[in-house]
């Protein structure tokens, strides 16, 4: 097998080995309908993750897009219930702001050569702060099209249904993979995160490349605060706090390089089901409290990164 | 030591004075001081006494930074901190018993982190990361899920007590901030943490135990936050595992990048980064007292943020040489 695969597979092998251990205990976990609430529930930590992997594989991180989320549902709720418009016209207008967003921060990055990390942090005060300024109440969201969104469903053979938002993670899913791994502007993600200097050497355009980076980040963080927003039908400043930490955990148990360089947008998917893996069995199991759901997690996150510490130490002893 | 006036006028008290005089300006009482039963009131003490456990957090996340690092565990260290001392006076301990318990917690926390970064070489952004996921359901399993209130009066008056007319909080940082500055000031500790900061192996190859130094700092890291987390326990007589100390952590970073010590490592001053919490608390307070919705608070701290970002640039810096 090819070596630079083997943390992918470590991941996919563990989570077959979780799925495997917890269905012994409860058969019902397999089951298309199980499946089926698995990419409904996580979709929007689904969507923001793969922004998240294409910054952690540029040796970046986007702590804004928790605040992104809750400030784009606030954002489409009041346009939607208090504006009036129509929803289309809201999306498009909440992700053109989510995008712009994303691109000052990126060429605040690149331009004012801070760590991406303290310009997202003041991205993620910013984005909260405009939200709760808009409205500090959960404002519902009632429209005919909202309705029709969140029903609608693919029925999965088993009884499973595929939902609408469950359905757009996937799609963002494979896209991210193509864009990742079959374009020039994914090899300059790659290039920028192994080294940035030889890429820069190289010829990669580092500016463009990197507001690239961020304002795909942030408009998926915007389309997974409408999602947000379809599933729990309201806008609410404070929702979707710490899923900056959730998708940086998702990425990293998906076997992505924290330093940058190396990562597949798959294995984040499966991080991403990893989680909610994690959840589920919390739930199932009934006597076990949900606080043991960031224990896990948290444990979790530590093995990985002690996975890849060890893997890497290995190769590089070995070259 | 002569205390030069020069040394005094740094941007730091100058954004200070400004802050101060803002809120005077908002709400004239602002600088009213008054002694009652014993201790004084008013709002500049509450800006002190409300700003002291970031104060407290940005002493250890100051040695943190310095060494290029960063520590995201500190508001759930908090958290655990604060859930230890409170089940400990619950479950029959005396403060003597509880308050070293819980302090022991952060420091176990801060040696986690600091084995992890220094020993296992992980970056320290994600190797705090652990814990700052984890902590807050290790707090929660500590309290079992319950939001754990105390009667205990020697354990609250840790948080709202007050001694030579100044509130225990306040105290507290004070006496942490010169114990701190003294020992990493007049013995060679503060250098070498400087030369660790500046270049880990060059500093390693000059003879410094690099990793031990990486190690202290974060468990004196965890150590304050430990301390921060038993002052707002104390404060509010309970210990709220999902609430104590959240975001605290990002508070802890600005005051230290407001204080001017460099998130490249290197260069660090503790009295600065504490004049950046209490930048911070007087601004939240003016926002409070100026009768601003709080939501505002946070968007005045992104723009301060921002404008520290752009005058610390490079891209600033070859303007300033310009002109």
């Amino acid at each position: 097998m090819n070596r630079s695969l083997r943390p992918l597979a470590a991941t996919a092998v563990i989570f077959i080995l979780a799925y495997a251990a917890a269905a012994f205990q409860f058969p019902t976990l397999v089951s298309t309908r199980v499946l089926g609430n698995f990419l409904t529930d996580n979709a929007f930590l689904g969507i923001t993750a793969v922004g998240m992997t294409f910054v952690i594989l540029s040796g970046g991180i986007d702590l804004s897009v928790g605040a992104v989320i809750g400030f784009t549902g606030v954002f489409v709720a009041v346009m939607i219930s208090w504006g009036g418009y129509h929803p289309a016209v809201a999306f498009a207008i909440a992700l053109a702001v989510s995008a712009a967003f994303g691109a000052a921060m990126g060429a605040a990055i690149h331009w004012l050569k801070v760590p991406s990390f303290i310009v997202t942090l003041a991205g993620m005060f910013l984005a909260r702060g405009a939200a709760s300024v808009i409205s500090a109440d959960s404002i519902p969201i009632n429209h005919e099209i909202y309705d029709w969104i969140s029903q609608a469903y693919w029925k999965m053979p088993g009884g499973g249904r595929l939902s609408m938002i469950g359905g757009v993670m996937v799609l963002v899913f494979v896209l991210g993979a193509l864009l990742a791994h079959r374009t020039r502007f994914g090899a300059n993600v790659y290039a920028l995160g192994g080294n940035a200097h030889s890429a820069e050497l190289m010829g990669v355009p580092i500016g463009r490349t990197t507001i690239l980076i961020y304002t795909l980040s942030s408009t998926l963080a915007g389309l997974s605060g409408i999602v947000f927003s379809l599933y729990t039908q309201a806008g609410y400043s404070l929702s979707a706090v710490g899923v900056e930490l959730d998708a940086i955990g998702a990425v990293v148990i998906g076997g992505t390089l924290l330093t940058g360089g190396y990562g597949f947008v798959a294995g984040t998917f499966i991080g991403v089901m990893l989680m909610g893996l994690v959840q589920t069995y919390i739930i199932f199991d009934g006597t076990l409290s949900s606080w043991w759901t960031k224990i896990v997690i948290g444990v979790l996150l530590f093995m990985f990164i002690l996975l890849q510490r060890l893997v890497f130490r290995a190769q590089a002893a070995r070259a | 030591m002569k205390l030069r006036v020069q040394r005094l006028i740094t941007p730091q008290t100058i954004a200070l004075v400004a802050v101060l005089l803002f809120n005077w300006l908002l709400f004239p009482g602002f600088f009213s001081v008054e002694w009652k039963d014993g201790r004084l009131f008013g709002s500049l003490i509450d800006v002190l006494n409300r700003g002291a456990p970031v104060a407290i957090l940005a002493i250890g996340m100051t040695m943190v930074i310095a060494t290029k690092g960063v520590d995201l565990s500190v508001g759930a260290v908090m958290a655990i901190a604060g859930a230890v001392a409170a089940t400990g006076v619950e479950s029959g301990l005396t403060v003597w018993q509880a308050v070293p318990l819980a302090l022991v917690a952060g420091l176990l926390c801060g040696l986690w982190n600091g084995v992890l970064v220094a020993v296992l070489d992980i970056q320290p952004i994600i190797a705090t990361l652990v814990i700052m996921v984890a902590g807050r359901g290790i707090a929660q399993l500590i309290t079992q899920g319950f939001i754990v209130t105390f009667n205990d009066p020697s354990l609250i008056y840790i948080g709202t007590g007050s001694a030579l007319g100044l509130p225990m909080p306040v105290l507290i940082a004070v006496a942490l901030l010169i114990l701190t500055t003294l020992i990493v000031r007049r013995t060679a500790l503060g250098l070498l943490v400087e030369a660790v900061g500046v270049n880990r192996s060059a500093a390693r190859f000059a003879g410094i135990s690099a990793m031990s130094l990486l190690i202290l700092v974060y468990v004196f890291s965890g150590f304050c936050a430990a301390v921060a987390g038993i002052i707002v326990a104390a404060d509010i007589h309970g210990a709220d595992a999902n609430n104590a100390g959240l975001w605290l952590e990002l508070d802890a970073i600005l005051a230290v990048v407001i204080g001017g010590t460099s998130l490249l490592g290197g260069r660090f001053s503790i009295p600065m980064a504490v004049l950046g919490a209490m930048i911070i608390q007087a601004m939240n307070t003016g926002i409070l007292v100026s009768g601003f919705p709080p939501q505002f608070n946070l968007i005045v701290k992104a723009g301060i943020i921002i404008a520290i970002l752009v005058l610390q640039s490079p891209v600033a810096s070859r303007l300033f040489k310009r002109a």
